[in-house]
């Protein structure tokens, strides 16, 4: 059983760290662009990401009160997704 | 061998799963060199990535306690949600004309991608020739 947890452990750890390298790479595409369509994608894939590191902080403390976080996080990200994609497309949200 | 220390060992591979498909969408989305073929890695392969940390966790769930599927919320959503806000980048992308272009229409015709409301296209124009 120690085996087994010591390697739950490490998987956890380490699927913190490349999420948060995933975090950093977006944050590059963010801040390069070079187009408006660059930069939507890269916040969608941030608040994707965030859904992650919230998931990964539930299994950690091996609570369920983050659940309605991420879940908010989740239709959040994609209304402001929808919302900024809409805002180049027709250069209004709600006609 | 336990069903417990099955479970444990699940949680663990689904967690390096997770992360591989989350440092693919990542490194994809940086590295890639055009605006359509970037928008393939985080809205497939990121997807995948948060549905396989989401398994994880509901896994887990039921080996500390009582388990829970609520997860399977916040996975549905997102599997559903993640074409639709990938269709609408896309076009957000022709419009902007940041790839290659469709077809031209017969004369008269615009595509709806391309078309903008008759009261902005002066703003359009000149913001095209800046």
């Amino acid at each position: 059983m120690t085996q087994a947890s010591e390697l739950l452990t490490l998987s956890l750890y380490a699927a913190l760290v490349f999420v948060a390298i995933a975090q950093f790479m977006a944050m590059i595409r963010l801040w390069i662009g070079p187009g408006t369509g660059d930069r939507i994608l890269a916040l969608d894939t941030m608040f994707i990401n965030a859904i992650g590191l919230i998931v990964l902080l539930g299994i950690l403390q091996g609570t369920q009160i983050y659940f309605e976080a991420a879940l908010i996080i989740a239709m959040l990200g994609f209304v402001s997704t929808v919302a900024y994609a809409r805002f180049v497309l027709r250069g209004d949200i709600i006609e | 061998m336990s069903l417990e220390l099955i479970a444990t060992y699940a949680v663990a591979v689904f967690l390096f799963i997770g992360s591989f498909f989350i440092i693919v969408a990542s490194i994809g989305l940086l590295k890639l060199n055009d605006p359509m073929t970037r928008l393939h890695a985080p809205t497939k392969a990121g997807t995948l990535g948060i549905g396989a940390y989401l398994l994880a966790a509901m896994i887990h769930s039921f080996t500390v306690g009582e388990g829970s599927l609520h997860e399977l919320l916040i996975m549905g959503f997102i599997f559903v949600t993640a074409p639709v806000s990938a269709n609408f980048m896309a076009k957000a992308n022709i419009h902007r004309r940041d790839c290659m272009q469709p077809p031209a229409l017969p004369e008269g015709d615009t595509w709806a991608t391309l078309n903008v409301p008759e009261e902005d296209r002066e703003i359009e124009e000149t913001a095209r020739h800046t």
